[in-house]
């Protein structure tokens, strides 16, 4: 059998690892920061230590580490089973993986250092965005590549979406960080003032919209069927929650800017699509969770299915709380207040990592030639320790955000503010407290995570799969 | 906005909308119309992958249609397409000034009695204490400290030491204008090592903190020549400048040698903010008798 009738897996083993091990680096590191916020001494007095610099490697590494990680293998996997075809161009797609790593080694060097852009979710300096440039065209030439070989006429719901995710962060990536370079290490920004705000968060949130959603939804539109063994609730809902997903999302960056000097009429535009992009993400969970309906009674012996379940029910549960924050009234209350990072990291604890988990938990057997995982019981200790953790990371940040909103507005009956900064933060101390609980919950279900992978990936040899004959 | 691109706004706006409504319209038409197993669309991959074609549900059509109805009302009351304004004739600055001039209606009787006051009077009285304590607490503590007592270069309000004064007009002065106080750096001045440590030694040795020896004392005309413009020849400092007396035991960036040596190689630069925009006269007469009154040394 040469090698063109068999499936490119080797890549997808390797971002497979990576993404227990970037879960795991990214994951400490917010613990760690998460331990700073209650105990500030714990950044040593040493400059790469402190949360300003720990925060970004944190964000970077569970994003664009574990999350990238996580879409590069599935995306691999997913468009080579569906288009009935080996992954194109072997050696680009290896240049990606090792592009990759090196780019996550180099945040995680620079990041520390305080070389930043100062953007966010984007603070990587120029010489590293270009490298982020090179690697993504590449795996966009592989993607796309393999899409067009296929030996199916129909593209598959997961290719779209995993398709508009590689297009569109390409555009957010390279024209949010258009940059005048000074040195190596400094550059300064085509965008000045106002605008440079609303390209950031132009960029930001369709980072989220397009990074952590519309990937992970092709994620879901293969493993869920595939692992309740079940088709796709409708194609109609997949057509239509895709154009109007992946249309909207361009619309609700101005969100982030309520009540600053971005112009009226820009916040209201970002307001009022966030709100209509309810329906449409919405739309994707009822077509994961009717997929799974019928299935049910797998729930009861199928951890990895659990954990599907409750990533959708965290997807619905954010993209409802993501419009209505982004409501000006509510927004006035939410904003700058940890209700924000208890939104951030239900989307990317509940939904985007536990999706994740589950989908490697359904990928890993079939890449190293065996039924099922070293143990189905690990997985369902790790099931419940990332919904624990996840639950109570949700609710102390919640509890602390409306305290701080609330106790921000009180005003005494002369117009005077009745609590100082200060006496907000100490009111919340518990919760961040509970919140550095809720991650070490979760963390300690990543190492379980670590022993079964390792258990699994040494048991037994990978062999090479031959290419299925379309149907 | 350039008309242009008002029109541009205004019409890429109108347009996306007409499109998400006729994307609905649409996936609500299409094929059959009943859940059920047998309709799959007929597609195939990866050996069990399908699909089946049931239509969406109703509430989410309806979810769907009430939002972009609500998006449509929105941008008719409030400004959002393109140039405009809204009939409602809302903006977020004319919200922002109708909530102050709210505020100003509301408020402003209640400090008319302290602005009646004298400062003495405003540092005696209960309710002007308590309305400075609000302002302190709202205002100073990032700087200062919710005891008031300060931190490495942030004066402690708590002591007697004032480098600004502490009469009601130059505190207020303080408070309203901000302060820019600047120990110039001396270290090029004093040429070596060994002149810095030696003038380090006779500013301690003015308080009492540490004996001068010979080479120290020698430093006196040096003192004269380069410190006594702002901090006078007898080291008692002068408010008009900001400059420290040198003759007490409080120390702005700390008083052990090598805190001092720092302060004469390298100099400093303390900044009060200005806080006349954010306070106003009479918030700030009843903050300056606030701060006055936490002094151990305030006028009796």
């Amino acid at each position: 059998m040469d090698t063109k009738s068999q499936y490119n897996d080797t890549v997808v083993r390797q971002f497979t690892i990576m993404v227990v091990v970037w879960g795991v680096v990214g994951m400490l590191v917010g613990v760690f920061i998460a331990a700073q916020l209650i105990w500030p001494a714990l950044n040593f007095d040493l400059p790469f230590l402190t949360y300003s610099r720990l925060r970004p490697l944190h964000t970077n590494a569970v994003i664009f580490a574990f999350g990238g990680s996580a879409l590069f293998a599935t995306s691999y996997y997913v468009v080579q089973r569906t288009c009935h075809v080996r992954l194109a161009f072997d050696k680009l797609a290896a240049f990606t993986f090792w592009g990759w790593q090196l780019i996550i080694l180099l945040a995680a060097i620079t990041l520390p250092l305080g070389i930043t852009q100062s953007k966010e979710y984007a603070e990587l300096e120029w010489p590293i965005d270009l490298l982020i440039a090179v690697v993504w065209v590449a795996y966009a030439i592989v993607f796309f590549g393999t899409v067009i070989k296929r030996r199916v006429k129909h593209i598959y719901v997961a290719n779209w979406f995993y398709g508009a995710f590689i297009i569109t962060v390409a555009i957010l990536h390279i024209f949010n960080n258009l940059a005048v370079p000074v040195t190596l290490t400094k550059s300064y920004q085509i965008y000045t003032g106002v605008i440079d705000s609303m390209m950031q968060w132009w960029y930001g949130h369709n980072a989220v919209g397009f990074f952590l959603t519309a990937g992970f939804l092709g994620m879901m539109y293969y493993f869920v069927p595939k692992q309740a063994g079940r088709p796709v609730y409708s194609y109609r809902l997949s057509v239509v929650h895709f154009w109007s997903l992946i249309a909207i999302y361009m619309w609700a960056g101005p969100h982030h800017l309520h009540y600053t000097s971005l112009p009226d009429w820009a916040q209201t535009l970002g307001m009022v699509f966030s709100v209509v992009l309810l329906a449409p993400s919405w739309g994707g969970m009822i077509n994961g969770i009717m997929t799974l309906s019928g299935a049910w009674h797998k729930l009861r012996t199928d951890p990895i299915l659990k954990f599907m379940i409750v990533s959708l029910s965290f997807y619905g549960m954010s993209t409802f709380e993501g419009p209505m924050m982004s409501i000006k009234t509510v927004n006035a209350l939410s904003h700058y207040t940890n209700w924000t990072i208890g939104h951030v990291h239900s989307g990317a604890l509940g939904w985007v990592a536990m999706m994740t988990i589950g989908s490697v938990y359904s990928l890993l057997p079939r890449l190293y030639n065996r039924e099922a995982m070293y143990s189905t019981k690990l997985i369902d200790v790790h099931f419940w320790t990332s919904t624990i953790g996840v639950v109570l990371y949700a609710v102390s940040m919640w509890i602390a955000g409306v305290t701080e909103g609330l106790m921000w507005r009180a005003v005494n009956d002369d117009g005077t503010l009745t609590y100082s900064f200060v006496e907000s933060l100490k009111a919340v101390e518990p919760y961040h407290g509970l919140r550095l609980l809720g991650g070490l919950v979760f963390i300690s279900g990543m190492f379980i995570m670590v022993y079964n992978v390792y258990k699994t990936i040494t048991a037994q040899k990978a062999v090479p799969v031959a290419v299925m004959d379309p149907a | 906005m350039a008309a242009f691109w008002q029109w541009f706004v205004a019409g890429g706006t109108i347009l996306f909308v007409i499109w998400c409504v006729w994307l609905v319209s649409w996936s609500a038409k299409q094929g059959p119309q009943n859940v059920g197993d047998e309709e799959l669309v007929g597609h195939k991959w990866d050996g069990d992958l399908e699909e089946w074609n049931n239509p969406a549900p109703k509430w989410w059509l309806y979810l769907y249609f009430i939002t972009i109805a609500w998006a449509v009302g929105y941008m008719i009351l409030f400004p959002g397409i393109g140039a405009f304004e809204g009939t409602l004739g809302w903006s977020s600055a004319k919200q922002y000034d109708d909530e102050m001039a709210a505020a100003a209606e509301r408020y402003e009787p209640i400090y008319e009695r302290f602005a009646e006051m004298d400062f003495q009077e405003r540092m005696d009285d209960p309710d002007a204490q308590r309305l400075g304590a609000s302002l302190y607490a709202s205002y100073c503590t990032t700087c200062h400290g919710s005891d008031a007592r300060g931190a490495v270069g942030y004066p402690n309000l708590t002591d007697d030491a004032w480098i600004w004064g502490s009469s009601e007009e130059q505190i207020y002065t303080t408070l309203m204008q901000g302060r820019n106080a600047i120990m110039p750096q001396l270290g090029a001045a004093l040429g070596s090592d060994a002149g810095i440590d030696n003038m380090t030694n006779y500013v301690l040795s003015l308080s009492g903190a540490v004996e001068a020896d010979a080479a120290a004392q020698a430093m006196q005309p040096m003192f004269v020549a380069l410190c006594s413009a702002c901090h006078g020849t007898d080291g008692k400092g002068n408010e008009l400048l900001g400059s420290p007396n040198l003759t007490d035991d409080v120390w702005l960036y700390g008083g052990t040698a090598e805190d001092v040596r720092y302060t004469i190689e390298n100099g400093r630069n303390g900044i009060m903010p200005a806080h006349g925009d954010l306070l106003g006269e009479d918030r700030a007469r009843i903050l300056a008798a606030y701060v006055a009154s936490l002094s151990d040394d305030s006028p009796e």
